[in-house]
């Protein structure tokens, strides 16, 4: 029995996120991984793995958008692309239907992006040229202080002092975390020092307005970013199943809108 | 991938005519350089043309050098000579491109017209602030380059309204010019003569401004890209006779389109004004992004800047006066705005979008909160794009084309 399906993928600089929804807007697969160099090759490899997750085949497709940095290097999206800014006002929107502020804070990047109480984009901000705020800024202070990313979220949580860190550019702040290890401060002040740039860069964009949603890869993987995003905000941030997966979400809700709704 | 037709901006026939005047125009300065014929001034945009010329100087603009450093591409692998000079990669990027040029002995006029090697040496430079202190230090380096004096006005900044003092005191400075620049072109200033080329440039300044307003028709029959190649004579040969009858003929080739409702954007669906500079380097493809996505960008500041409502013969260095500090770039931020909003309402504008140059806050005017004023009055969204003129290691082409699509798909869908 075939069942039809609405795909998006969102190729993103450092990954790829597909998800798969029905005619009725329920999320049925989706997947993750890195983009690397081929993103044709991903978004394929990516696509099969939500499609089996969602026991469904590719001819069951009725329609695929794609969003994200590699939006137009993938060769099966049958509907128009869309920017990851729409996408995730999308996304975040069907599942928080209210005036929102979208923080999303993504591999390459950050944005900001406000939504009026019918969805509408009011606006949107997207962060400068630099690794500011960004997952490559952790990345590359993973790096420096020689922990594995995935363990920093737990670092800064045993935080009790936490250091902070005076600088925007990345390079500078590699110099100050090295100086501050040189003084003997702990690891985990200086890694909870590191969450508070980042969340400091991309308040400083735009002020939010009353319910804040966080998504992307950087607040999926370290759920320590968003208590403290709540506390520098001073209220509670809402933030969807899969932060990670919002923008393909609505990319794929865009495909079940430009072509489904009609046969749903 | 759903088929796309792509759309493309339509060529303006009179750009052939534009290219053989200024063609006419460097090969004419060459020749005042290279023989000694006539006196070389260097001038700013919007520094006294009007006067150098009245006492018969050829009138070379570095400015528009600099613009073709930038759109020949050739600026970014310049600016880092002029840095290694001390000349910082944060100041104008006209000014660091085009020291850079000098200090390798590159210029893109050799490589566009045959026979011309340099560019033409000046007898004199002669800046005007009004725009930016860049422009006074960029003529000094020249000024100890050459060996010839640098002279100028120092202009008020930030001025809300242009009143009688400030007028008095411009009008005074640009008086004080005239026994150097008598004594360097070695002839006395005819007035009638000044009268003749204020009145010159008055009535190019009008039917550039016509020129311009065309763009109010929808569909647009002009975008801000073809206007910053058309303001060439504008700028550089204000006060002259040929400025006048090339814009009459680009004006009817204008009006033609209007009648034929012939949009230089098929299918116009949006409507944009730039604030700011363009990026030099990217004018072919900022042009394609948007009319690719059936977005005419067709008024801005910019262009609308060679436009001088004050000159006038019968008061001719008052009217100068008056001209260079009715300019949009030395004014605060209050007439800023009610500016914009006259503009935004004229042209139909659905969106604006702020060029955020790195190496010229001077136009750069979204870093005083401006942008959410205009936008909190207008409900006109807007977009702030980060680039610069000519630094092309300051734009992100990625980040721009997803900005610019995002922000379209917001004017869509606030409809
Ligand atoms: S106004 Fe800006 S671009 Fe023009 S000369 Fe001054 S700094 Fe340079």
């Amino acid at each position: 029995m075939s069942k039809p399906v609405y795909v998006g993928l969102d190729i993103g600089s450092s990954r790829t996120k597909v998800a798969v929804v029905d005619s009725e807007r329920r999320l049925l697969g989706h997947a993750v991984k890195k983009s690397g160099t081929d993103f044709s090759v991903t978004a394929g490899v990516c696509l099969d793995a939500s499609l089996e997750m969602a026991g469904a085949t590719r001819g069951e497709i009725v329609n695929a958008v794609s969003t994200g940095y590699g939006r137009s290097n993938v060769a099966f999206v049958t509907g128009q692309h869309k920017t990851e800014i729409g996408c995730l006002a999308k996304g975040c929107y069907n599942r928080f239907p209210e005036a929102i502020t979208i923080i999303d804070i993504g591999g390459q990047d950050n944005k900001v992006i406000k939504l009026e109480p019918d969805g509408r984009r009011n606006s949107f901000k997207m962060n400068r040229k630099c690794a500011a705020g960004t997952g490559a800024f952790l990345e590359e202070m993973s790096f420096r202080l020689d922990i594995p990313l995935e363990e920093m979220n737990g670092l800064a949580r045993q935080s009790r002092e936490m250091v902070k860190l005076g600088s925007y550019c990345t390079v500078f702040s590699a110099t100050e975390v090295l100086e501050h290890i040189r003084h003997g401060k702990k690891v985990a002040d200086i890694v909870k020092g590191i969450f508070y740039s980042v969340i400091k860069r991309v308040l400083e964009m735009d002020s939010p307005t009353e319910r804040v949603v966080m998504t992307g890869g950087v607040v999926a993987h370290n759920p320590y970013i968003v208590e403290m995003a709540e506390e520098m905000i001073g209220r509670s941030v809402l933030l969807p199943e899969l932060p990670q997966l919002a923008g393909a979400i609505g990319a794929a809700l865009y495909a079940l809108e430009e072509k489904g709704e009609a046969n749903g | 991938m759903a088929e796309e037709k792509l759309t493309m901006r339509k060529k303006i026939q009179a750009a052939d005519r534009m290219n053989r005047i200024m063609a006419d125009y460097f090969y004419g300065l060459d020749e005042a350089a290279t023989t000694g014929k006539r006196k070389v001034a260097w001038c700013t945009s919007v520094g006294p043309a009007e006067l150098l010329r009245a006492l018969g100087y050829d009138v070379y603009f570095p400015e528009n050098h600099a613009a073709m450093l930038g759109a020949t591409r050739m600026s970014t692998d310049l600016i880092p000579a002029a840095n290694a000079i001390g000349y910082s990669p944060d100041i104008c990027s006209y000014l660091t491109a085009d020291i850079g040029a000098c200090l390798k002995g590159i210029t893109p006029l050799s490589k566009a017209y045959k026979g011309i090697e340099s560019v033409p040496k000046p007898d004199v430079l002669v800046f005007n602030t009004n725009q930016c202190r860049d422009v006074q230090d960029w003529f000094a380096w020249y000024s100890r380059r050459f060996g010839v004096p640098s002279i100028g006005v120092t202009s008020p900044k930030n001025v809300n309204d242009v009143t009688e003092a400030h007028v008095d005191d411009v009008s005074r400075q640009i008086q004080a010019l005239v026994p150097t620049l008598e004594e360097i072109a070695g002839t006395k200033l005819d007035m009638d003569r000044l009268r003749e080329t204020v009145s010159l440039s008055r009535e190019c300044t009008e039917l550039w401004k016509q020129v311009l307003e065309t763009a109010t028709a929808a569909p647009s029959p002009l975008t801000f890209f073809d206007g910053t190649i058309h303001m060439g004579p504008a700028v550089v040969l204000r006060g002259t006779r040929v400025a006048i009858d090339y814009y009459k003929e680009l004006l009817a080739e204008l009006t033609q389109r209007i009648r034929d409702g012939v949009g230089a954007v098929d299918d116009e669906s949006s409507r944009l004004y730039w604030e700011g500079m363009p990026v030099w380097g990217r004018l072919r493809q900022h042009s394609e992004l948007f009319s690719h996505l059936k977005a005419s960008v067709l008024a801005s500041t910019y262009c609308s800047s060679w436009i001088f409502p004050a000159f006038d013969a019968q008061d001719p260095f008052r009217s100068m006066a008056k001209a260079y500090l009715e300019l949009f770039i030395v004014r605060a931020d209050r007439y800023k705005e009610t500016y914009l909003k006259g503009m935004l309402e004229k042209f139909r504008i659905d969106g604006i979008i702020y060029h955020d140059a790195k190496t010229c806050p001077y136009n750069s005017n979204s870093r005083y909160g401006l942008p959410q004023r205009v936008e909190a009055e207008t409900g006109i969204p807007s977009l702030v794009l980060s680039g610069d003129l000519n630094d092309l290691r300051c734009v992100s082409d990625e980040q721009t084309k997803t900005n610019v699509e995002a922000f379209l798909e917001q004017i869509a869908e606030g409809r």
